[in-house]
C-alpha cells in the first residue's frame, strides 16, 4: 500500500507571470511535501519558462502534485520524470582555504583530487581557491567530502537542470494546443 | 458546455473611448452582461463606486452588511443561475472579509468575479493604511487572480477573468486593482476572451474509453450511477435523464449534485454520504460497476477508501483531470465534460432494466424508513423535530422551492427529506462547510431568480454568523423566506460530541437573544412557534406571505442525524441508529 519515496523530477513550462512560482510552491506547501532544489529558467520558446523542481515523494504523490501544477491556468505542460528519464546537471562551487593548502604543501595532492572527479579551479586568490565542478548530485557530494580535508571554506550548489530523454517539441505542441483551441472555437460559435 | 459564452455576432455594448479605470471596470462588467452585484464600499475601491453611481440604470449593486456577506451572495445567485457572480471589496479587511467565500466558492466550483480595490501602485508593499497582499493570501483558494496596476489593463483583465470563472470546472477569480489604475484614463475597447493558450477547459472523451465504458455498463449486472454537481454545472440534466432512463441504472446524488435528478424519479435511490441514505451507501459496495458523473469521490461520500467500492469496476466521467484518480482509481477515465460525455455514450449503451438489483434498494428503504425515516416523519406531541419541517415545506412547495441550506444537522436534514424536483434549486456549502453561509447565499440567490420561492433554511448556530444580512434583506426588500429551526446547541457537534466523546458537551449550548425582536428590528414579518400544533399554519403563513419573512421553529433540543457513517468507517458499515 505504502510506496517508497524516491527522487522525482518534474519539469513545468509555464507563462513568464508575477507570482507563478508561488503558485507552483504552494502545491507542495500543502500537501506537506518538501522542494528538494528547484530551478526556473527561459525556454527555446519566448516567453515560456522552463521549472525544474526535484523532490523526494512516493510515485502516487508525485502524480497528483504534477496534475495539480498543470492545472493552473498559467502552466502549459508539466511532467514527472523517474532518475533514469532524464539527462541532467548539477553545478557546485567550493571555495577551498588556500592558505592551509600552501601551509600544509598539499597543492599537487589537491589537483590530483580535482582531476579524478572532473573538476576545474574557476578562479584563485590568494587566500582562496574556487573549484567548479558540474555533474550529477552524488559526484557533487563525494567531492565535497573529498575536499575537507583542504578545509571547505564555503560550499554552494545550483538546483537541477534537466532535459527529458524523448524527443519533446515544445513548440509543435504549443502549435497543436492552439490549433486545437482554434477548431473549439469554431465549433463552439457553429461556423 | 459553459453558459453565458461570448456571443457568436458580439456587438460592443459600450462605444470605444477614452474613460476612466474605474468606469472602465463598470464597462466590463457591462460588456459581459452583468446586471447586479454585491459589495461593499471603502478607501480603495472608492473611484468604481463614485462611476457606479452614473449607471445605477444598467448595473444593481446590492449594499451588504459584511463582505463575506457580499461574496456568499454572489455565490447563491451564481449557483441558481449558472453565472458568473459578482462581488466587489476594499482593500485591507474588505478583501480578507471575501476569502471564506472564495474558498468556498474554489471547493464547491462555483464561477465568481470578485473585485477588490488596492492602494495606489507607488505603495504597494509599504504597508500602507489599508493594504493586505491579497493576491498572496487568495493565491491558494481561487482558481486565478490577478493585480491590475495600469488602467489600460482592465478590460483584458476582465475578459480573461470571466472566461477562466466560468469556464471547464468553474472557479472564482479575484482582480485586485490599484487605485491608481482606477482613477487614470484609457482608450476602453472591449474584447472577450475566447481562449488562453495554457489553458484546455474542454476536454474532449476519447472514443476508446467511452466504448469501453459503455461495454462495461451493457454487462454489467449491478450497475450505480452516483451523480455529482458536474451535471448541474454543465447543464446536462436532460441528457442525464434520457441516460438514464434507457439505461435502466440506479441513481444516487452527492450533496452537490441534489436537485440534477429528480427525487421522485422512480430510477433514484437516493441521497450519498455521511449522513444520506442506507441503500446508496451500502450498495456502493455491492455493485460491481459503478458510473460516477461529475463528482469527485469526497470523503464525505467516500467514508474509509481502503473499503471503498473495491468490487466494482468505476468508470469516472469528469471534466478536472487532477480529479481522476485522486481519491478513487477509475476502471476507465472519460476526462471530459458531462453533457459531452453522456452524449458521446449514450448511442454505445443498451436499453436494460435492472428490477432485481433496484429491489435491492428499495429492500434497504424499507428498513430505513422503519429505523428512521417513521419516527422523524411522526409529529410528537409536545416538540418539532427538524425532520417534520423539512418534510413539511417539501410537500408544500412540491419540491420546486430553491431550499438554500447553512452547515450542520439541519442541512444534512433537507438533503435527506427535502424532495428535489426542480432545477438547480439545491444551494449549500458542500466541500468547505462554511457556517454563514445561507443567509446571504440566499440573498444573492432570490436576485439572480426573483420569481422562485427562496427558503433558508438555517440552524441558530450559523443564523448568528452573518445574521448582519437581514439589514441587506431590509433595505432591499429581498423576498426570501428564513426558517430558522433552533435547538439551542451547535447540533451536529454536539451529536458527536454525545457519539464519539462521551457526551462531555464542550462549548456547543448557546444562550440564544430573541430573534423575533432582532428580524423585527430589521422589519421583517417574524413568528416564533413551540408546538406542533402550529407548524402548519405557521409554514402556510410563511409561504403566503409576499416578501421577506422569518419563522423561528423550537426543535427538540439533542435530535441526532442518522443513518450516519462515522468517521474511518466503511459505507458499508452505516449506523441506523
Amino acid at each position: 500500500m505504502n510506496q517508497p519515496k524516491k527522487l522525482f523530477t518534474i519539469i513545468a513550462f509555464t507563462e513568464n507571470r508575477i507570482g507563478l512560482l508561488n503558485r507552483i510552491t504552494i502545491i507542495f506547501t500543502r500537501r506537506h511535501i518538501n522542494i528538494e532544489s528547484l530551478t526556473t529558467s527561459e525556454c527555446e520558446v519566448e516567453g515560456v519558462h522552463r521549472f525544474t523542481i526535484t523532490t523526494r515523494t512516493t510515485e502516487e504523490r508525485a502524480v497528483k502534485v504534477v496534475k495539480q501544477i498543470e492545472k493552473l491556468v498559467e502552466v502549459i505542460k508539466a511532467s514527472l520524470h523517474a532518475e533514469d528519464e532524464t539527462i541532467y546537471q548539477e553545478l557546485a562551487l567550493y571555495k577551498i582555504d588556500a592558505l592551509k593548502i600552501a601551509a600544509d604543501g598539499t597543492f599537487t595532492a589537491f589537483l590530483n583530487t580535482l582531476k579524478k572527479y572532473n573538476a576545474g579551479i574557476q578562479s584563485a586568490e590568494k587566500e582562496y581557491i574556487i573549484v567548479q565542478k558540474l555533474g550529477r548530485r552524488v559526484e557533487i557530494f563525494m567531492l565535497l567530502d573529498a575536499l575537507k580535508e583542504y578545509h571547505v571554506l564555503e560550499f554552494a550548489k545550483s538546483g537541477r537542470v534537466a532535459m527529458t530523454r524523448s524527443a519533446n517539441d515544445l513548440d509543435q505542441y504549443l502549435r497543436e494546443m492552439e490549433a486545437t483551441r482554434a477548431a473549439e472555437e469554431i465549433e463552439a460559435i457553429g461556423v | 458546455m459553459s453558459t453565458q459564452a461570448p456571443q457568436t455576432a458580439y456587438k460592443m455594448k459600450t462605444p470605444p473611448r477614452t474613460m476612466t479605470g474605474a468606469e472602465a471596470v463598470v464597462a466590463c462588467l457591462l460588456e459581459e452582461g452583468v446586471d447586479t452585484i454585491f459589495g461593499y464600499p471603502g478607501g480603495a475601491i472608492m473611484p468604481v463606486y463614485d462611476a457606479f453611481y452614473d449607471y445605477q440604470d444598467h448595473l444593481k449593486h446590492i449594499l451588504v452588511r459584511h463582505e463575506q456577506g457580499a461574496v456568499h451572495a454572489a455565490q447563491g445567485y451564481a449557483r441558481v443561475s449558472n453565472r458568473v457572480g459578482v462581488c466587489i471589496a476594499t482593500s485591507g479587511p474588505g478583501a480578507t472579509n471575501l476569502i471564506t467565500g472564495i474558498a468556498d466558492a474554489q471547493i464547491d466550483s462555483t464561477p465568481l468575479v470578485c473585485i477588490t480595490g488596492q492602494v495606489g501602485s507607488h505603495l504597494l508593499g509599504t504597508d500602507a493604511f489599508q493594504e493586505t497582499d491579497v493576491i498572496g493570501i487568495s493565491m491558494p483558494v481561487t482558481k486565478w487572480n490577478y493585480q491590475i496596476t495600469k488602467a489600460e489593463d482592465i478590460p483584458a483583465a476582465f475578459a480573461k477573468a470571466f472566461y477562466i470563472a466560468r469556464s471547464g470546472r468553474p472557479g472564482p477569480v479575484l482582480l485586485d486593482i490599484t487605485k491608481d489604475a482606477q482613477f487614470n484614463k484609457l482608450d476602453f475597447k472591449y474584447e472577450p476572451c475566447t481562449g488562453i493558450r495554457s489553458y484546455a477547459p474542454y476536454p474532449k472523451s476519447r472514443p476508446d474509453d467511452i466504448i469501453a465504458a459503455a461495454s462495461l455498463l451493457n454487462s454489467a449486472k449491478k450497475p450505480y450511477i452516483l451523480v455529482g454537481h458536474g451535471v448541474l454545472i454543465s447543464e446536462a440534466q436532460e441528457e442525464f435523464r434520457a441516460f438514464v432512463e434507457k439505461t435502466g441504472i440506479p441513481v444516487a446524488s452527492t450533496l452537490m449534485g441534489l436537485s440534477a435528478f429528480p427525487c421522485d424519479h422512480p430510477l433514484y435511490v437516493g441521497y450519498l454520504g455521511m449522513h444520506g441514505n442506507y441503500g446508496p451507501n451500502v450498495k456502493t459496495n455491492q455493485a460491481d460497476v459503478i458510473l460516477a458523473v461529475g463528482m469527485r469521490f469526497d470523503d464525505r461520500v467516500t467514508g474509509n477508501l481502503a473499503s471503498y467500492a473495491k468490487q466494482a469496476k468505476v468508470i469516472h466521467i469528469e471534466i478536472d483531470p487532477s480529479e481522476i484518480g485522486k481519491n478513487v482509481k477509475p476502471e476507465v477515465a472519460i476526462n471530459a465534460d458531462a453533457k459531452e460525455a453522456l452524449l458521446a455514450l449514450m448511442p454505445h449503451v443498451h436499453e436494460r432494466t435492472h428490477t432485481a438489483w433496484i429491489q435491492e434498494f428499495k429492500d434497504c428503504d424499507a428498513i430505513e424508513h422503519e429505523k428512521v425515516i417513521k419516527r422523524e416523519f411522526t409529529l410528537p406531541e409536545n416538540s418539532i423535530k427538524m425532520a417534520n419541517v423539512v418534510e413539511r415545506i417539501s410537500r408544500k412547495t412540491s419540491g420546486e422551492a430553491i431550499v438554500v441550506t447553512d452547515v450542520g444537522q439541519h442541512q444534512m436534514v433537507v438533503s435527506r427529506y427535502y424532495a428535489f424536483r426542480g432545477h438547480e434549486n439545491n444551494v449549500t456549502s458542500g466541500g468547505l462547510g462554511t457556517m454563514g453561509f445561507a443567509l446571504p447565499a440566499a440573498i444573492g440567490a432570490k436576485f439572480a431568480r426573483p420569481n422562485d420561492e427562496v427558503i433558508a433554511v438555517i440552524g441558530d448556530g450559523g443564523f448568528q454568523m452573518t445574521l448582519q444580512e437581514l439589514g441587506t434583506i431590509f433595505q432591499e426588500e429581498t423576498g426570501v423566506k428564513i426558517v430558522l429551526l433552533n435547538n439551542n446547541f451547535l447540533g451536529m457537534v454536539r451529536q458527536w460530541q454525545q457519539l464519539f466523546f462521551d457526551r462531555r458537551y464542550s462549548f456547543v449550548e448557546m444562550k440564544n437573544p430573541n430573534f423575533i425582536k432582532i428580524a423585527e428590528g430589521f422589519g421583517i414579518t417574524a413568528r416564533k412557534i413551540e408546538h406542533p400544533s402550529e407548524l402548519d399554519a405557521a409554514l402556510d403563513e410563511m409561504l403566503a406571505h409576499k416578501g421577506p419573512y422569518f419563522l423561528e421553529v423550537v426543535v427538540e433540543r439533542e435530535e441526532n442525524v442518522f443513518p450516519m457513517v462515522p468517521t474511518g468507517a466503511s459505507v458499508a458499515d452505516i449506523r441506523l441508529e
